[in-house]
This record gives C-alpha cells, sequence and structure tokens, in this order.
C-alpha cells in the first residue's frame, strides 16, 4: 500500500498548479465565456501541447496512457483554477469510453485527434425525466439494416455544441427501467436529423440540448456491445463521478485558502476577522472535510481501474456522496464567511460556490450515491 | 394555551383572504409563484391597493394609519399575503424608517412622510452598511458636517438594496469623532435626487441586480431631515434593527415555499416515479417541516407575549437566525427536487415568463425548474443580511444568555 505520488504524476501535479495559477481563476473564466461557447481554442491547444489530452489514451492511439489517478491529479488543478474547459466532457467521459468500448478502427480514427487537441468530445446520456438513473434512457436506436436510427432528446450533454462529436446513449431494446437493451453510439453532431441547442449552464459552463429524429448511425460507430452498454456506461458515468469529485476537491480547497486569506485581511471591530474563535472553527470545519473529501477521491482514483467493478462503483459512490455533502458544507460556509462579498459575482467566491453546487447536481447527486451505497450487498 | 382560533380571528381570516385573492393581480401572482424577477411597479401598485383598503401598515397604530390590529391579526394576515402569492412587501417604509418616524420623528417629519410611506408614493432604502462597516456598524465613517442649516455628507453606502428605485435613503453618517464610536452617529433622511447621491449596481452571484453601492459626495441635506438628536443615531439604529429581525423570518412565505417544494417533488421523477412518492425525499421534508413548525411556534408564542404587553426584545435575533436558516433549507429542497433539470440556464425562458406577451420559445427546462438554483445562489443572503446569523448568535449570547 502507497498513498504518495509518483515521481511523474507530481510532474503533472506541479505542471497543472503552475498553469492554472497563471491561467486560471474567475477573471480568465469570463474571458473564456465572452467568446463562443465559453470554449478558448488557445487554452485547449495549451492543454494539449501539456498532453494533458492525451491522459488515459492508449499509447498505440496517440496517448499517453496514464490512469484515474493522473486524470484526478489534473481534476483537482483545474477544479482550482476554476477551468471551463470540456476537458471532462472529452477526456474523462468520451475519450476513455472510445478508448474501452470502439472498434480499433474507430478508435484510431477518433482518439490521436483528441489527444492532439483537434477533437472535442461530448457525453449525452441524460435525458429530462431521468435524474440520475442511467436505466431510464428512453431514447430509441432502430435497427436498419446493419445500422441505426436514433429518435429522443438529450439534455445537458456538456459542451455539446462545441464538440464535433458526441457520445450518445441510446435504447436498442427493452423499456426504461431496464438496464438490458442499452447500446452506445458516437455520433456525429451535425449527422443528419439532429438538432442542437447549445446554453449555458447555472453554473456558467456550456451544455446542449439533442433533439434526434431519425438520425442515421453507421454500425461501425457503436461502442461496445448492443444491447449490452448498460456496464459501460456506467463506469463511464463512474469515472466521470469521480473525476467530478476531484474537480470538487480543488474547487473546495481553493475555497478554504480564499476564505483564510479573506478572514485575515478583512478587519471588523477593530481586528482581523481571523482572530474570532468562533469563525478560526469554521474555517477548521471547511478544512477537514476538504481533507476527508480529497482521501475518498484518491481512493476512487485508484480503485476505478482496478479490476474489482464493484470495489470500484463502492469507492465512487462513497467519493461522490462525500462531495456532495462536504461541497454544500464548504460552499455555503465560504460564501457566508465573506459576508455580503460572498454573494457578488464580482469576488471569485461566489462562482467557485455555484460551481461546486451544481457538482453535486451532476454524474448522481448525494441520495443518488446514498442510495446505490445502502442497495449494495454487506 | 389554545391553538385553535376564535369564531372572530376565523371572520378575520376569511375576509382577509377574500379579498387578497380577489385584488392581486394575476401576473404579479404568476411571477411570484415561479419565483421570476419582479420591477417596480409590481410591487408599488400592489401596495397601492393594500393602501386603498386600509392594510398596507399592520404594524402602525391607528393614528397614523394602521388598521389596528392584534398581533394575531397580524399573524393571520401575513399568512393570508403569502399564501395569496404576495411580492414581499417592500419594507424600508412601511417597517422600518415608518416606526422610527412615529418613535423618534418630528411633527413635521411625519406630517410630511408618513402620509407619503402609507401610500408608496416614496420608495426608501436603507443606508447603513459601508465597505468598512458591515457587522461592524458602528465604524461607519460616512461623514455629515454642520453648515448653515445643512449637512455636507460625503462618504460611502453599499449592499444598498433596491436603491436603484429609491426616491429616499434614511442613512447613518458619522457626525462626532469624539466619543465612543456608537455615540457619534446620527440618523439622516436624503433625497436620492440631491446633486453627489450616485447609485452603482452590484451584480449579484445569480445574475440579478438588487444592491448597490452608493456614492455620497458633497450631498447637501437640510438639517431638518435629522432624526432623533445629532449623536443620538445609534438609539435610533438598535430600535430599527430590531424591528427588521422580527419581520425577517417570514415563516408564511416558508410555508408557501414547502408547498411548492411538494409541487414540484409531484411533477419531478425518480426511478421513473413521482419524486414525491421516495421516502427519503419525504423524510427530508419532515425534517425541514417540524424546524419551520417549531419556528412558527416560537413566533405565535413570542406574538402572544407582545399581546399581553411585553414587546420582544433580543429574542427577535431567534426568528431572524432560524427563519432564515428555514428558508435556506428549503432553497435546497428545491434545488435537489429539480435535479439535473435545475442545471440549464434559460435566461429567455425566465425574461419570457415574466413578460406578459408571451414569448414562444422551446424551454430547455420546466417551468417549475427556470429559477431554483438561481433562487438557491441568491438566498445564501438571506443569513448574511439583517444582522449576519453569527451576529445573531453574538446578542443572544450577549443580551440573553448573558455570557
Ligand atoms: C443581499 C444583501 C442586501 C443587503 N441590504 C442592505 C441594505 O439595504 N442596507 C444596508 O445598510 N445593508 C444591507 N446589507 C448589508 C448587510 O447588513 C451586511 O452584509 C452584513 O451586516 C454583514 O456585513 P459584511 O458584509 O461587511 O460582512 P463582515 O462584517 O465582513 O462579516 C464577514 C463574516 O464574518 C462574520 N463576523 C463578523 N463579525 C463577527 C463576530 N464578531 N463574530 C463572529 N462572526 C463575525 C460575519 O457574520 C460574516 O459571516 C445587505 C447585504 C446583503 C448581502
Amino acid at each position: 500500500m502507497n498513498f504518495t505520488f509518483s515521481e511523474e504524476q507530481l510532474l503533472i501535479r506541479d505542471a497543472a498548479e503552475r498553469y492554472f495559477r497563471e491561467a486560471g481563476g474567475p477573471e480568465i473564466r469570463r474571458r473564456h465565456q465572452a467568446l463562443i461557447g465559453g470554449f478558448c481554442p488557445e487554452t485547449w491547444a495549451a492543454f494539449a501541447d501539456m498532453g494533458w489530452l492525451a491522459l488515459g489514451i492508449p499509447e498505440v492511439f496517440g496517448g499517453i496512457g496514464g490512469g484515474g489517478v493522473e486524470t484526478a491529479i489534473l481534476m483537482e488543478a483545474m477544479g482550482r483554477g476554476l477551468s471551463v474547459q470540456p476537458y471532462l466532457a472529452t477526456v474523462g467521459l468520451a475519450a476513455w469510453a472510445v478508448s474501452h468500448g470502439a472498434p480499433p478502427d474507430l478508435a484510431a480514427a477518433v482518439l490521436p485527434r483528441v489527444a492532439a487537441g483537434e477533437l472535442i468530445l461530448s457525453f449525452a446520456h441524460l435525458e429530462p425525466g431521468m435524474r440520475h438513473d442511467l436505466d431510464r434512457v428512453a431514447c430509441r436506436a432502430v435497427a436498419d439494416g446493419g445500422a441505426f436510427r436514433l429518435t429522443g432528446e438529450k439534455v445537458l450533454a456538456p459542451f455539446g455544441g462545441q464538440a464535433v462529436m458526441t457520445v450518445v446513449a441510446a435504447r436498442t431494446a427493452g423499456a426504461p427501467g431496464e438496464t438490458q437493451g442499452l447500446t452506445l453510439f458516437l455520433i456525429d453532431v451535425d449527422a443528419p436529423g439532429l438538432t442542437l441547442r447549445d446554453h449555458a449552464t447555472v453554473d456558467d459552463l456550456r451544455a446542449a440540448t439533442l433533439v434526434l429524429d431519425d438520425v442515421p448511425v453507421p454500425a461501425e460507430r457503436i461502442l461496445g456491445e448492443v444491447d449490452d452498454g448498460h456496464g459501460l456506461l456506467s463506469a463511464a458515468v463512474d469515472r466521470g463521478a469521480a473525476l467530478l469529485a476531484a474537480e470538487a476537491t480543488g474547487l473546495m480547497a481553493a475555497l478554504v485558502d480564499g476564505t483564510v486569506g479573506y478572514l485575515k485581511q478583512r478587519r471588523q471591530f477593530d481586528r482581523p476577522l481571523s482572530a474570532f474563535q468562533a469563525l478560526q472553527h469554521r474555517l477548521t470545519e471547511m478544512y477537514l472535510e476538504t481533507e476527508l473529501t480529497r482521501s475518498l477521491v484518491y481512493m476512487a482514483a485508484v480503485r476505478i481501474d482496478g479490476d474489482d467493478p464493484q470495489a470500484a462503483a463502492r469507492a465512487v459512490a462513497q467519493a461522490k456522496a462525500k462531495t456532495g455533502q462536504a461541497g454544500r458544507l464548504v460552499g455555503q460556509e465560504a460564501v457566508q464567511l465573506h459576508g455580503g462579498m460572498g454573494v457578488t459575482d464580482e469576488m471569485a467566491v461566489g462562482h467557485y460556490f455555484k460551481r461546486l453546487t451544481m457538482i453535486d447536481q451532476a454524474l448522481g447527486d448525494r441520495a443518488h450515491h446514498l442510495e446505490r451505497l445502502a442497495a449494495a450487498p454487506d | 394555551m389554545d391553538l385553535t382560533l376564535t369564531a372572530e380571528e376565523r371572520a378575520f381570516r376569511a375576509e382577509v383572504r377574500a379579498f387578497l385573492r380577489a385584488n392581486i393581480p394575476a401576473e404579479t401572482k404568476r411571477k411570484v409563484d415561479l419565483g421570476l424577477p419582479l420591477v417596480k411597479d409590481d410591487y408599488v401598485v400592489w401596495q397601492k391597493i393594500l393602501y386603498a383598503r386600509g392594510w398596507i401598515a399592520p404594524t402602525w397604530p391607528k393614528e397614523h394609519g394602521g388598521p389596528g390590529w392584534s398581533p394575531i391579526q397580524r399573524y393571520l394576515f401575513d399568512e393570508e399575503l403569502a399564501a395569496a402569492s404576495s411580492p414581499r412587501l417592500i419594507t424600508f417604509g412601511l417597517k422600518m424608517l415608518g416606526p422610527v418616524l412615529i418613535e423618534f420623528g418630528t411633527e413635521a417629519q411625519k406630517a410630511r412622510f408618513l402620509p407619503r410611506i402609507l401610500a408608496s408614493d416614496d420608495w426608501w432604502c436603507q443606508g447603513y452598511s459601508e465597505p468598512g462597516a458591515g457587522s461592524d456598524l458602528a465604524a461607519l465613517t460616512t461623514r455629515a458636517v454642520p453648515d448653515d442649516d445643512d449637512y455636507i455628507v460625503n462618504g460611502q453606502k453599499t449592499w444598498t438594496t433596491l436603491a436603484q428605485y429609491a426616491d429616499w435613503m434614511f442613512c447613518l453618517v458619522r457626525t462626532s469623532n469624539e466619543a465612543k464610536k456608537q455615540a457619534g452617529i446620527s440618523f439622516l433622511l436624503i433625497d436620492m435626487t440631491t446633486p453627489g447621491v450616485t447609485v452603482r449596481p452590484i451584480r449579484m452571484l445569480d445574475g440579478g441586480v438588487e444592491i448597490n453601492d452608493v456614492f455620497l459626495e458633497d450631498v447637501r441635506v437640510p438639517k431638518e431631515n435629522l432624526v432623533g438628536a445629532e449623536n443620538d443615531g445609534w438609539t435610533v439604529a438598535k430600535f430599527l434593527l430590531t424591528r427588521e429581525r422580527f419581520g425577517i423570518a417570514g415563516v408564511a412565505r416558508s410555508k408557501v415555499q414547502m408547498a411548492r417544494v411538494r409541487d414540484i417533488a409531484a411533477k419531478e421523477l425518480k426511478g421513473g416515479c413521482p419524486l414525491i412518492e421516495d421516502a427519503r425525499f419525504r423524510e427530508r421534508l419532515a425534517e425541514v417541516e417540524i424546524d419551520l413548525t417549531a419556528l412558527e411556534m416560537t413566533e405565535l408564542r413570542l406574538l402572544s407575549e407582545e399581546a399581553a404587553g411585553r414587546p420582544p426584545g433580543p429574542e427577535s435575533s431567534i426568528l431572524k437566525l432560524k427563519g432564515t436558516e428555514v428558508q435556506q433549507a428549503i432553497t435546497e429542497l428545491l434545488l435537489d427536487a429539480c435535479g439535473i433539470n435545475g442545471h440549464a440556464l434559460d435566461p429567455d425562458l425566465i425574461d419570457g415568463l415574466a413578460r406578459t406577451d408571451g414569448a414562444n420559445l422551446v424551454p430547455l427546462v420546466p417551468e417549475h425548474a427556470a429559477t431554483v438554483a438561481g433562487h438557491y445562489f441568491n438566498w445564501r443572503k438571506a443569513s448574511i443580511y439583517g444582522g449576519s446569523n453569527e451576529v445573531q448568535r453574538n446578542i443572544i449570547a450577549k443580551a440573553i444568555l448573558g455570557l
């Protein structure tokens, strides 16, 4: 057992922290948002240069390998830097599903371009009434010769409007509520019959609603097995959840630091607010919760690459459930301790708080993951 | 002790209910139901309707235009207001300055300002906080220097709610640096159209604009606008803050919001079934409901004390503290109930819903989920304003527990 980072992991962490110290934060993010789609091509190119977009992609497909821990380290740094880029969608979710589900020709056509920063991918599994239940997918894929035709509605595809392709979960058999009958496809966003609406999210990211009306998808674009996609889908979503928890850890750490710094500098009653013990204890609690979350995140990041899927699912559920609770506490406390400043758009704290809040609502909220844990056999 | 209403109280409630339901403008009601932003007219038009009925200022003595209600009647009125989807009545004139003028104002001030507050002809804002004086309000530095019959005021106020609509601001200013810092403060009424007054909006984290910086640069204020004695503004300010805290519990409104949670949970799905059928979610509802009921019963106990001639003191801090905690817990329930449906930001939908011309848009999210996230973000303010919840704890520790 060893909980220290390897030499290589430390390099990734230091490079990422350095990069986001210089390029991260709400000011940069605001500038990115002003660009079309909130996506910044220069930043994306920088990510590619640093090899971040190649993480987790097998070397034969232009990647540099690496796995959950490396990606989590990076996501944590992105959280700290309040990065607005489609990293999770492209690398964390879609490229992983392609790596693990695509036929070799498709993987060879897609992954090197992802690693090079030429291709943004999205991940469209959610539908309006689905909440967090993956088996509620209703979008239909009807066989048409060797190909399929997809009809349905997808929501909150992250950076769907900036992506060239997106993973779509659809039902080739069965009914909503059944795990059997799901299939994953990689479709072109400009496919005929697909209408896309790009929009902002409440935490100032971009997402898209996709309406699919008889969209043709060739058989070569199937990821994994037909009708048997639930395993691949839930593994991808779990990986994404672990990475979101890593991002949340970075956000929380930034909020702890930012709030400590603010209270040291803000004076009321002729002393710094940090001199009030009641507030010191609140900061201490924020710090404790952040560290505990971070520990679970590292555990989950290791487990998602392990060979025990049950242990992985459990670790992710624990990490994500903890993130929901700790993230809410840390976010609310950070705002509260900033006083009026905390509820302004001008201060960083509000932006971190918003993102942290919505991470709980993405890829399974606290209630969802608690339920998974409660339902799992002892 | 008796939890049932008397026949007269029931009759009173029926009368109030009938009037409010029949007279609330439909558009205003719809905006309130959906949590949409309100504009100045939404407030003013409705307040004028209540004014015409004689019900705009339940806490004012009869001789100044109050309806002469008992505390229980006031409580029932608040309940019915919330149930009728009334906007929050703008408190600055009605619940803050009005009682202050009645208590401390000169006859001329009462005659000049009270009728216009009642009629919602003047919109007031509260100029207490400054960049360097938040929790430590007495540290305020905005200066008022006498000059003949006037004061010349220089300084900056901040977080001033809805100052963009305001005709007047009641303001704490420093008139002396000599004694203890509380002793050099005065309470001044400033016409917002006076040269030297500049209002700059502050964008909040949900994108809304409801707070402002107010810059005061050589603003000339007639001395007749001083309320109470010079350097005795702290007494006035404290009187007002206790009032502010009482109104802030918002029990009636929270009850309506709880109903909204249930309503939304009946529409939202989990595992293909309405969320409202989910045992875990129902438990969370029950927990918040316990807190809300406890708060309501506590408020009623305090109201009964008041009815018996013992007006609330530092106990009003309990209501502010717990009231805002419950409000915030409800915004969390709303957010969690909507789940992924609350994630998309649809300004066109919010905008379109807030307009009457019926913008024809395909919404990104269900109507009921359009504002839940913004509302949750925005409502973090409730534990900060009106004396932060930490400050309320300090008050309870000192003034009630004697620590
Ligand atoms: C939406 C909104 C509307 C407002 N509207 C108005 C208005 O209309 N008019 C007006 O005058 N003001 C208004 N305010 C200002 C409000 O009263 C102040 O924000 C509040 O008093 C806190 O002051 P501050 O923001 O400077 O925070 P600070 O005083 O800097 O406090 C920061 C944090 O430290 C805590 N803290 C401070 N001192 C102590 C202590 N001794 N012990 C423990 N904890 C402490 C606070 O509770 C807070 O959590 C508004 C504020 C908001 C957010």
